[in-house]
């Protein structure tokens, strides 16, 4: 066997969930997709003593909109994003990303809530709903909030979730008319976490002037990285000029560490270069 | 309170594998990878790496592809699954992806081989009609280490032709 002894538990509803969590704090886990928790496991970096299953809760799988809020549940797969079009309609970004995830194989099984509840800080979705300003509904036996994704993320792997709450939905706005996106990246190789990635939206008037930008940026610290530098494209066309000045800014207010795979100036080059892909893109996509 | 009874080591679980069904005992924390190798001996479901990164565990669970080793077959009970034993209709008819692969020699060590099979029979399904870079990035989920892919992703072509 390779994870250390643990034991099992796969209720069919969230309360019965809340219930294990609720008793057991910090010695349960959750296992969604399982496609980042079971490697922990079977390599023994993560030992806990009872294992949440939660891919039989129904309730927690669906992707509707309310208004102009994208409403996804915790347990929707990489590939439902990927495929969805409600998804591909009102947050094309979003399926954007979710097709950049891994392989084939686990896009099957991942899903959006573990995604962000492991808080890796490569990877796509997290840095796609930081851009985005989406927001965690979280539930416990103590009752349900609300958090924003400027809270959600603290650092590495970990975030402002309580050991007894669970992510019960994710709330996007949806784009409007006038919006521009993309997803850029670069890594090793296909299907790895990428070694930076950049997210990006404008929003123009019809006088084409921005009046509206997120950009946030995977790979370059702890946790995804919101760029204050995107309010400088506010007020501008997204020209060439404004998109290097805006990448050039973003570049400056990260500080990456190094490691075995890039070093800190190499990320710092990335960000810039690939936030510069990213916003020009997104500016060639607004459509009326 | 919570009813602990809910929470356990071991389960019964029943699985369909290539059309026969199972009924076994498992400890929850064994990997279905391992279930399918060691429990029902069905030895052609490789495990590589076990942290998901290689795709020679790679299986259908009800109708998708997932890998082996980053589930506990607990979780498969009910389930329907296909390993590469179970893609060819028999020794002597084997599957066009697989008849492929001898044709474009796609093999060298064949370790990688059950989950390109797995994996190729998956992605083709629900995209009969794959481009050469559609081929590719699903190819990206299994590694090969001897052949290059040149070959493998020949093979995958061939067989989607064949297959149309």
């Amino acid at each position: 066997m390779k994870p250390s002894k643990f034991r099992y538990t796969a209720p069919s509803m969230v309360a019965e969930a809340l219930d294990f969590l609720n008793e057991y704090g910090s010695d349960a886990k959750i296992l969604a997709g399982g496609q980042s928790l079971v490697p922990m496991l079977n390599l023994r970096l993560a030992r806990p003593k009872i294992l949440v299953d939660i891919n039989r809760v129904e309730e927690l799988s669906f992707i509707r909109v309310e208004g102009d809020t994208l409403v996804i549940g915790a347990l929707t797969r990489h590939a439902e994003l990927e495929k969805s079009e409600i998804v591909k309609q009102n947050c094309p970004l979003l399926s954007e990303a979710a097709a950049l995830i891994g392989s084939r194989a686990v896009r099957t099984r991942g899903t959006i809530g573990g995604s962000l509840a492991h808080c890796d800080p490569a990877a796509e979705l997290p840095c796609v709903l930081h851009a985005l300003g989406a927001e965690a509904l979280v539930v416990s036996k103590q009752g349900e909030r609300t958090i924003s994704m400027d809270e959600f993320f603290i650092t590495y792997f970990t975030t402002a979730l309580r050991p007894d709450e669970l992510i019960r939905e994710i709330r996007v706005p949806v784009f409007t008319k006038r919006m521009g996106h993309a997803i850029t990246e670069v890594w090793r190789r296909y299907g790895d976490f990428a070694l930076v990635n950049v997210a990006a939206w404008i929003k123009t008037d019809s006088d084409e002037k921005v009046v509206g930008a997120g950009i946030a940026l995977g790979g370059v610290g702890g946790s995804p990285h919101k760029a204050k530098a995107a309010d400088l494209l506010v007020g501008k066309r997204p020209d060439e000029k404004a998109i290097k000045e805006t990448a050039e800014a973003v570049a400056d207010e990260i500080s990456p560490e190094s490691d075995n795979i890039a070093s800190s100036d190499y990320r710092r080059h990335l960000a810039k270069v690939l936030t510069r892909r990213a916003l020009t893109l997104a500016a060639a996509r607004i459509r009326g | 309170m919570v009813d602990t009874g809910a929470c356990y080591e071991s389960k019964r679980i029943r699985v369909t594998v290539n059309g026969v069904t199972y009924e076994r005992d498992v400890d929850v924390r064994l990997l279905l990878s391992d279930f399918i190798r060691q429990e029902l001996g069905l030895t052609g479901t490789h495990v590589g790496c076990e942290e998901g990164v290689c795709g020679a565990c790679s299986v259908i669970l009800d109708g998708k592809l997932v890998r082996s080793c980053l589930m506990f077959a607990v979780q498969a009970d009910g389930c329907q699954i296909t390993t590469v034993e179970g893609i060819a209709q028999g020794p002597d008819n084997l599957h066009p992806i697989q008849e492929a692969l001898i044709e474009n020699h796609g093999v060298q060590c064949g370790f990688c081989t059950p989950g390109v099979v797995v994996s190729m029979y998956s992605f083709l399904k629900e995209n009969p009609e794959p481009s050469e870079e559609e081929i590719r990035e699903a190819l990206a989920g299994n590694i090969c280490r001897c052949t290059g892919y040149a070959g493998i992703v020949r093979a995958v072509k061939s067989a989607s032709r064949k297959a149309r």
